[in-house]
This record gives C-alpha cells, structure tokens and sequence, in this order.
C-alpha cells in the first residue's frame, strides 16, 4: 500500500531512539536473570536455615494434622534447585528412556498446541462477540452479563461436562477427539478477556473520526475495518495476551481434570504421585508449565510488534 | 433554484433536546452561497455556526426549515460525497501515512489505486508536503497536519469544502501563512467553502462574503460584503480598504447585544 513509502528522514528518528532501547533491552534482561537467581538463593537458604520437618501448631503427631506454620525443608518436600535440574537430564522412568526434559519438552509442545487452537477459537469467538456487541447495543445490553457469569464457573467442574458432550458427539458419529474437547475448554477462557477489550477498542474512536467517516458516507462496514479495528488495536493487544496467559491455564488444567494423555497437565499430575520417591522429578513440567506460559507471552509479543503501527497514537512525535 | 446556488437555506432551525429543556442552536437562517464564493461564518461560542456547519454536512439534521446543497438534500449530497471538510483538530488517523490519510476519502469511494496515488501525489504538492508522504502525523508539526487535512477534505474535487475552525489551534504565524495558501487553493480549484472562524481578521482576509451571527438564541445577524477589490496577499493584510472591512465587522459583532457565551 501507500502506506510503505520511505522516507530518508523518518529513519533519523528511529535511530535516535535505539542506543536507549538497546541499554533498556539489557537492563530488562539483567533484571530478569537476577530475578530468578534470587528466588533460587531463597530456595536454598530457607532449605539451610528452616528445621527439617518444620514446625506445626496443634497437630496430634498423625500425618497432615496441625497447622503448618513454617514447611518442612528436608530433600522429599524441597529438593535442591540443583539436584531438579540434574534429574531433568536424568531418563524419564529409569532404564534407558530418553531424559526427563525431553519428555517434558514433548509434553508442553502438545499441550501448547492445544492451548494455541484454542487461544485461536477464543480470540475469533471473542471478537465476533466484540463487534456484534458494538454493532447492536440491545445484544451488549443482553450478552455482557452473561459472558461475565461464564468466568464465574469453576474450570475444573465444567471440563468434565464438555468432554461428556464430546463423548455423546463421538458416539454420534460426528468425530470427537478428546483433544478437542481440552482446546474448546481452553477457548472457553480465551474468549472473554477479548470480548471485553473488543468491545472497548471498537467504541474507542473519537467523535471526531466518526464525523469524518460519516462525512465520506462510510457505511458500517468501512468504518468497521478503516476506523474501529485499526483504533482498537492498544485495547486488543493487552486482552490477547490475558487471552494467552488464560488458554495455557485451561489447557493444563482441562488435561488435568479429563485425563487426557501425551500434555504436560496429566505428566504433572502422574510425576507428583511418585514425589515421595522421585522428589525433583514433578518439578520439571512445573518448569515446562512456565516456558509454555513464556512462549504464549512472546508469540502475543510478536503480534504486536507485527501491529506496531496501529499504536502509533500511543507515542508523541 | 438555479445551479450556480450551492447552499441555499430557508427558515433553517436546530433544537436540542437536553435535561434543563429544549436548546435552540439555530433559528430561522435564510442563506444562499452562490457557487465559487467564500463564506465566512462568524460569532461568539454559541451563536450556532458550527451547529450550521454540521447541518450542510448532514453530520446533525435540522428541525425545522429547508437546506439543499445545489439543488440536493444534504444528506444526498453527502451520500455523493460532494462536499470535503476539515475540523479544528486536524483529525487524522494515526497509523496512517501522510499519503495513507490524504487517500482516505478516495479509499472510502473505491477509486481504484493508481488514480488514487496520482490524486494524492497531486494534493500533497497542492499543500506542500510532497517530501512528507511517508511520515505519520506523530511526526508533524501542527500546521503540517492541518495541511494534510486541507488536503484530505480537498481529496475528491469537491465543489463544496467546509471548514470548522481549521486554523483555531495554530499558532499566528503559521495561521497567517496556512490563510494564504488556502486563499490561493479556493482560488485555484474554484470550490465553494464555507469557513467557521472566530478570528474576524482570518474572515476578512478569506472571505467574499462574512455572515455575523449572534447567540441565544443562534441567529444571523447582519451579512458584509468583504470581496477584496485587489488579490489576496500580504499586501492586502496592510490595506486601508482591509481594516476598514475589519472595522464593519467588528462593529457588526459588537452591535448584536453581548451574551454570555453559552456552550455551543
């Protein structure tokens, strides 16, 4: 389009600015690595100075009893920031299986997969219902308040009902798998933080656009694509990465809670059961858990800077 | 009607409704611009000049009176896109281009691409941004974005360009030079333009004809012949024929009893 011609003294503005973004970009990073460590040091000297079996108040010595006031430090409830990553390049269950974090890796990119189709279902349902909410203010008046209500269900009681529809589609003849079942519980997350900003994007122009757009006769549809989403675009941005952040949540959990094989939701809940034996083993999809949710945030980071300059009026020349 | 009459209003009135009652804006404006003619609108916050402008542009219906815009309704006319306009704030959308922006009407018509960027190339040296097509309106001054709304409100040759204060926020320099070129592209392109305007020196230096108008309830009052007997340049900002049209004015704006400036 037009919209690409360059020209020799706009690139003095933007190199201005990089020398700064640069140092910015390492000082984030500095922050970020300090960050972990610390956290890591606290693991470790609270496992050195807190007592071995912790201390709990009112507990008639039976397992489980009492109040825990500080946790229990020995090797099975806290084991060393070291010895879980050695046991991450350790065989996953013993012999000559490939290491743990290869397992983990394969586990998260499955259900990433999932979390993506379903951050995808949710984005695309969730701005429909964006625009259908601006386009006709008697459906924002009756969809808001459901869409509300719908986060107020729990996850973990509403994934078992999806994944019996699914069976009942299944059986049906109409091919069910139960992955599918995980991404539209994923979906069912995604949706509402981009109905919500949708809604909020597209009624963000100014009366002043909506005037010109009105004085070149733009019907509803080119004041939809030349005007409403481009200025929806700062609200959108925020409410796909909640939307990203939220499917990543749903997938592991709807995994979780219908058992589904092959994520990382089931390999957490499998590898904890066997704590007690293999203590640093559950802490490798935990980790994993976090990459997924590192991975979501940067993908939604790249869409905006592919959207850089819908955000333009962010920035003050 | 004749078609040399590009705006002719009979009996022409706007009421708003609001919580304290009903707010007469505009009542009873008879008016006819010929076509080609440059029409001041002028009067304290409040007298309706704006509310009249927005009225020509089918942006606000009247309630009561006729309006046609050479011989059409205006909500045809709009629908035709005859007319071009520009606002105080210059308005434009900032994740388009300079070019992007200029393009927009043309974009909104579907005029087909190449005939676009011809038209464009055209207004930005008609405004004198031809070096700036590819900044984005973060990285202009003021005046320069005015510019690119003059000549986005100018992209489809209009007959009819109104304009809503479009100098208001500039500051004197650049108001005057930005007259002077909008002088010089009226000329030019022969459109017809009605003109918002608070400033009384800007409506007499631009102006065929300045309609004064007076609040409460919005009215006009008195209409000045201010047609320059010579072109429109520095020189005729020094003129005595000038100050004394500056003079006619003033006294006009002054004579219509003073009121409060209410809001509109």
């Amino acid at each position: 389009m037009t919209d690409q011609v360059l020209i020799p003294g706009a690139t003095e503005v933007v190199g201005a600015a990089r020398p700064s973004r640069g140092r910015g970009m390492a000082a984030r990073i500095g922050w970020g690595v300090a960050g972990v460590t610390a956290v890591v040091v606290l693991w470790e000297l609270y496992k050195f100075l807190g007592p071995a079996d912790g201390v709990t108040v009112g507990g008639d010595g039976s397992a489980g009893s009492g109040v825990i006031l500080l946790p229990r430090t020995h090797d099975r409830a806290m084991p060393h920031a070291w010895d879980m990553v050695a046991r991450m390049f350790a065989p996953t269950s013993g012999g000559d299986t490939p290491p743990l974090i290869l397992s983990v890796l394969q586990a998260a990119g499955t259900t990433l997969g999932l979390a993506a189709l379903g951050w995808l279902i949710g984005v695309v349902v969730g701005a429909l219902l964006g625009i259908a909410m601006q386009r006709w203010r008697l459906v924002e008046a009756g969809l808001l308040p459901w869409i509300v209500v719908s986060q107020i269900v729990p996850l973990i009681a509403f994934a078992p009902v999806v994944n019996a529809l699914g069976t009942q589609i299944d059986r049906s003849g109409f091919p069910w798998p139960q992955w599918l079942s995980v991404a539209l519980i994923a979906s069912y997350l995604a949706f509402f933080p981009v109905a919500v900003g949708m809604l909020r994007g597209l009624d963000a122009p100014d009366a002043l656009h909506l005037d010109l757009m009105r004085s070149g006769s733009a019907g509803w549809w080119q004041t939809l694509v030349h005007l409403r989403l481009p200025a929806a675009v700062p609200h959108l941005l925020p409410a796909l990465r909640l939307a990203a952040a939220s499917a990543v949540v749903g997938a592991v959990v709807a995994e979780v809670s219908i058992g589904l094989r092959g994520g990382i939701g089931r390999m957490l809940i499998q590898l904890a059961g066997q704590a007690s034996s293999d203590p640093a083993a559950p802490w490798a999809p935990t980790f994993g858990t976090v990459v997924m949710g590192l991975v979501a945030a940067l993908g939604v980071a790249l869409i905006g800077v592919a959207l850089h300059r819908f955000r333009r009026g962010e920035d003050t020349a | 009607m004749t078609t040399t009459t590009a705006v002719r209003a009979r009996g022409l009135g706007k009421v708003f409704p609001s919580a304290g009652g009903e707010v007469i804006a505009l009542t009873d404006v008879d008016l006819d611009i010929a076509a080609g003619e440059f029409v001041s609108l002028i009067g304290p916050s409040g007298c309706g000049k704006s509310t009249l402008l927005r009225l020509i542009a089918d942006l606000d219906t009247a309630t009561s009176g006729e309006l046609t815009l050479a011989g059409k309704t205006a909500r045809q006319a709009r629908l035709d896109q005859d007319y071009g306009i520009a606002f105080q704030q210059a308005g434009l959308l900032p994740w388009r281009t300079v070019a992007a922006n200029i393009a927009l009407p043309l974009e909104l018509h579907r005029w087909p691409r190449a005939r676009r960027e011809a038209r464009v190339a055209e207004l930005a040296a008609l405004v004198g941004l031809t070096d700036f097509v590819g900044r984005y309106p973060d990285q202009l001054s003021g005046g320069m974005q005015q510019r690119v709304a003059i000549a986005r409100a100018l992209a489809a040759s209009p007959r009819l360009l109104l304009m809503d204060e479009p100098f208001g926020a500039l500051d004197e320099m650049t108001r005057e030079r930005l007259q002077s070129e909008l002088a010089r592209i009226a000329a030019e392109t022969e459109a017809t333009v009605v003109f918002v305007t608070h400033s009384i020196p800007e409506a007499v230096f631009l102006s065929d004809r300045v309609v004064v108008m007076s609040p409460r309830p919005g009215r006009i009052t008195e209409v000045i012949d201010t047609r320059p007997g010579r072109a429109r340049d520095d020189l005729l900002r020094e003129s005595p024929e000038y100050f004394s049209r500056v003079t006619a004015v003033r006294e006009a704006l002054h004579g219509a009893p003073l009121h409060r400036a209410n809001e509109r």
